[in-house]
């Protein structure tokens, strides 16, 4: 890829002369889609941003959220004011790494994880919790094993070995991905008012000074490649654009930047991610509205005799730019050579141009605004998408029952999260396979430590501080059915899962997936699920706070489905919350409960790519803000023994995972739909108290399913058609990625 | 027990150095984090090597820590008496060290597992199991990816013979079984003594197990009590 005629046209008539060659690449890779949003900028202002929790909010590395006071936590947002927030912030930032993940799967995904966390750090703060969502095709395919093996295993790795926990996410299976998977990473980081550092320069006459690993030649050009689609070829032709990570010296890296920010030291931080030393530094400068003056033969390298260009485009990896005051520099260096990491300083903030020297020589001197702000907006036809017709087949129920369980979407990833790290910390009270992770944040309690190394609140058993609760990903059957239905069913299903949990949304970011926007169905679709997220977002009183957007996933196997993963967060006091997995010590006294109206169709489910034929989306649940806070009060009262969230598989795969060995369920549904539709905003339910989830329910309908049972064992009855499984038949069929990969 | 000052080692890559600190500091033992380099502090009457992928576990796993100059100060700690505890990564780091005999190395599945174990008591009357009565079945999580105690045949009767094993996975009904065995253990060990009983290393993380408002199991409390 290189300028495009327009572009260039853009660029001579700003500058007044010709690009050097080391503006026209930057200016190409700046001006990518992957940086610069050009295809879905004017869509992204859909999304509302604002609101009192709100410290930092789309534009920087991540964004950053206040905290409520515990007291607080379990309000919903829409009904607290402005004092009901701390000093203890949350940042909260997501990024796709699709197609290096394609090209070299282990490799791939590691960087994506190593990225967000930079980010993380330049807002000022310590990494701790990761969310990963991934989509691949079809599971019985050897390639989709392949790319989900090593994309699971390089994000092992990484985050295993920089010791931040990865407490959640989501996979699918789609035939969509099969030319383009999607790797989707979202970090959670922990500041306060104190520590907090933007990506804005302060002032000129700064240092600006590169700490990290030592620059080469990997990555060239990574931000260019993204915004391309993949060439048949791909897998072998562009590897060299795919950067390899050290997670050693990322936890150098995370460990110095907290030394730094301990004593002050940063006054503007940017991690280097897309377009390397070019993309941060520019950026940095641009945001605050000044220039820089940089000698690129001060960049520690790690190969000779590599150009101005190369230095400045290159995406090594685990580097992070740093405005300094000039009296500050040799403490930064200090601190950085104590974690035996590489710091140059590599020249200054100024009030005029971004100027890059080499040599003596100028080799870039643009308007840095213009050089990050400049690019032209795509204007691009859509086509709306097409709703399919009701062709319902009737195949044998237990067949049907035992297909979607094992169906590799809906069935167990303990095999996935097994192998990362999710406890590291000791913030995760919650853990990965339930409805939503419940991390700990005990600074938001009196009287702790940011640091969280004073015992203090850790002694009460349910914690007297702010549990977070965090949800990521999309179902691409439902937007692929119904883009802005399907994202908005999207949105809605996290926020039950938080629910499931007690706790109410906070903020959320998206990474929004598409197929290559030149194609009108393909940006229609994409339209679909951008509105979709935002109107469902509004509607919960939840800010986007930011973003990614990652297009051209296309490939000679056509486009990927449009895949809108909303990462989610929000708060609960303390950090206890019901067990997904029914009672048999209650079984007697309890009630099972459905909370949250069914739906009334079955596309985009599991049962339906399972058994074949089609049918619209279901209709989505009117008044989704006040529902998700009556089911979060429904999981918080005392008599409620266990809850578990409707969605992939339905309600008979909800009730499947309930089951234990020692409690089953004994359950009639009137018909097929009852029993697979995914509509979201429905919790499953046991509790002492019925009587009392009916009053909290209020408009909202309960339904009885049945009863607990003391055999473990599902009994199922669809349309008068017995249906049963036992706990170990049900694990038997859950198992099934553990069965195939171990 | 002990009622010690304790030093959290914390090298390159360490990760649990924290997490340390804080399950000390709710038992009520003083304990502080310490850059590798800095060395030992004088007051230092305790010793945690901590879990993570300590030099990025690129060559063997605590290779390379082992090496590290305060190695030598925990090595001749521990010879005066100074308790010292491994964990995981501190563990791989102690068996290199030669604190502890046997070494760790890559699971039988040959991926990383982050999970809860069942493990038995084997010995009460050590500081590190003070705390349980023999035979107890505790429940602490591992999360190792090179965890598989490995030693030879020799050394192994030795070790049984001195009484030098703390702990071995089993199943929840106290069964030393293969199937309980997460990571292929020779004979289900995951936690042994080193030449004084003062020096032990185990797989399992028990400041994971220690924290009631976040750990599943406080089953763990027990052995870090040994410093209090």
């Amino acid at each position: 890829m290189s300028l495009s005629e327009a572009d260039h046209e853009l660029v001579v008539a700003e500058l007044g002369r010709e690009p050097t060659p080391a503006e026209r690449v930057l200016f190409e890779n700046l001006w990518s889609e992957h940086c610069a949003y050009r295809s879905s900028r004017p869509l992204l202002g859909a999304f509302d941003s604002e609101g009192d929790q709100v410290v930092v909010g789309p534009g920087d590395d991540a964004a950053v959220l206040a905290l409520p006071d515990p007291d607080a936590a379990d309000t919903p947002a829409s009904d607290r004011g402005a004092d009901d927030y701390g000093d203890t912030y949350v940042t909260f930032g997501v990024e796709s790494h699709n197609h290096p993940s394609y090209v070299d799967p282990v490799d791939g995904a590691a960087t994506g994880v190593g990225g967000i966390v930079r980010d993380t750090m330049s807002m000022g703060a310590y990494p701790v919790a990761l969310l990963d969502s991934l989509y691949f095709g079809d599971f019985d395919r050897e390639h989709s094993r392949y790319l989900f093996e090593g994309v699971v295993d390089g994000i092992s790795h990484y985050g295993n070995c920089i010791g931040v926990p990865t407490v959640g996410g989501s996979v699918a299976f789609h035939d969509g991905y099969e030319g383009n998977p999607l790797v989707n990473v979202a970090c959670v980081g922990l500041t306060n008012e104190d520590r907090l550092v933007t990506a804005e320069a302060t002032e000129p006459g700064n240092k600006l000074v590169l700490v990290g690993n030592a620059t080469g030649r990997d990555g060239l050009g990574g931000a260019s490649f993204a915004s391309e689609d993949l060439g048949e070829d791909a897998e072998t032709e562009d590897r060299p654009a795919v950067q390899v990570g050290d997670p050693y010296a990322e936890k150098r890296l995370i460990e110095c930047n907290e030394a730094l920010v301990d004593e002050d030291l940063v006054l503007a931080a940017r991690d280097l991610g897309a377009a390397g030393l070019g993309g941060a530094s520019s950026e940095l400068v641009a945001k605050g509205g000044l220039g820089a003056r940089i000698e690129l033969e001060r960049v520690h390298q790690r190969e000779p005799n590599m150009s101005a260009l190369e230095i400045l485009l290159a995406e090594s990896q685990e580097r992070m730019c740093y405005e300094v005051a000039p009296t500050d520099v040799a403490r930064v260096e200090e601190l950085a050579d104590r974690f035996d990491l590489g710091c140059s300083v590599i020249g200054e903030v100024t009030p005029g141009n971004y100027v890059c020297e080499f040599e003596g020589e100028t080799v870039v001197d643009v308007d840095a605004d213009f050089l990050a702000e400049g690019a032209p907006m795509n204007d691009l036809d859509s086509e709306e998408p097409t709703r399919p017709e009701r062709d319902l087949p009737t195949g044998d129920l237990s067949d049907a029952f035992e297909a979607v369980v094992s169906a590799p979407s809906t069935a167990s990833k303990r095999w996935v999260y097994r192998q990362y790290d999710h406890e590291v910390g000791t913030r995760t009270a919650r853990k990965p396979g339930d409805d939503a992770a419940i991390m700990a944040i005990r600074e938001a309690a009196e009287g702790e430590a940011l640091d969280g190394t004073e015992g203090g609140a850790s002694g009460d058993a349910s914690g007297t501080g702010v549990g977070l609760a965090l949800s990521s990903g999309a179902n691409p059957n439902w937007t692929e059915v119904a883009p802005y239905d399907g994202a908005r069913a999207v949105a809605l299903e996290n926020a039950t899962n938080l629910a499931a949990k007690g706790a109410t949304p906070l903020a959320a970011v998206d990474c929004l997936n598409g197929g290559n926007p030149e194609k009108p169905d393909v940006y229609g679709g994409f339209e679909g699920i951008v509105d979709g997220l935002a109107d469902m977002c509004s509607a919960l009183s939840t800010p986007v706070v930011g973003g990614n957007v990652s297009l051209y996933n296309d490939s000679a196997a056509g486009p990927i489905p449009p895949t809108p993963t909303l990462a989610l967060i929000g708060t609960k006091r303390g950090y206890d919350a019901p067990s997904a997995a029914l009672d048999a010590d209650a079984a007697d006294e309890s009630a099972l409960l459905l909370v949250g109206a069914g739906g009334d169709a079955l596309g985009g489910s599991e049962y339906l790519a399972q058994v074949g034929g089609s049918d619209r989306f279901p209709t989505l649940p009117k008044a989704p803000g006040d529902l998700v806070a009556t089911l979060a009060a429904i999981a918080r009262h005392d008599a409620t023994l266990a809850t578990h969230d409707v969605s992939d598989g339905g309600l008979a795969v909800a009730l499947a995972e309930l089951v234990t060995a020692e409690a089953g369920a004994d359950v009639a549904l009137p018909d097929r739909v009852a029993a697979f539709d995914e509509t979201p905003g429905r919790l499953v339910v046991q509790t002492t108290d019925p009587e009392a989830v009916a009053e909290l329910a209020g408009d909202v309908p309960v339904f009885r399913l049945g009863d607990v049972t003391t055999d473990g064992t599902l009994a199922l009855s669809i349309e008068g058609t017995a249906v049963e499984a036992t706990a170990g038949e049900i694990r038997e069929l859950r198992n099934v990625i553990q069965r195939e990969l171990a | 027990m002990f009622g010690v000052t304790v030093s959290v080692v914390q090298f390159g890559g360490s990760n649990c150095d924290r997490d340390a600190v804080r399950a000390l500091g709710h038992l009520g033992v003083d304990a502080e984090r310490v850059w590798h380099e800095d060395g030992l502090p004088d007051d230092t009457e305790g010793i945690v090597l901590p879990g993570g992928f300590s030099y990025g576990d690129y060559l063997r796993a605590g290779a390379m820590a082992a090496r590290a100059p305060i190695m030598e100060e925990v090595r001749d700690a521990a010879a005066d008496g100074v308790p010292v505890l491994g964990v995981c990564n501190g563990a791989q780091i102690g068996s290199e060290a030669g604190l502890t005999p046997g070494a760790f190395t890559t699971n039988a599945s040959a991926r990383f597992q982050c999970e809860p174990v069942h493990l038995r008591v084997e010995r009460t009357d050590t500081p590190w199991t003070a705390a349980y009565d023999e035979g107890d079945v505790i429940e602490v999580p591992i999360a190792h990816g090179e965890g598989r105690f490995e030693i030879g045949d020799d050394a192994y009767d030795d070790l049984v013979a001195d009484d030098r094993v703390l702990f071995r996975y089993c199943d929840a009904d106290g069964n030393v079984t293969d199937d309980a065995n997460p990571n292929g253990s020779t004979g289900n060990v995951a936690g042994v003594l080193g030449e004084r009983e003062t020096v032990a290393v185990l797989m399992p993380h028990p400041e994971r197990a220690t924290l009631p408002d976040v750990a599943t199991s406080t089953d763990g409390a027990g052995i870090l009590e040994a410093f209090a």
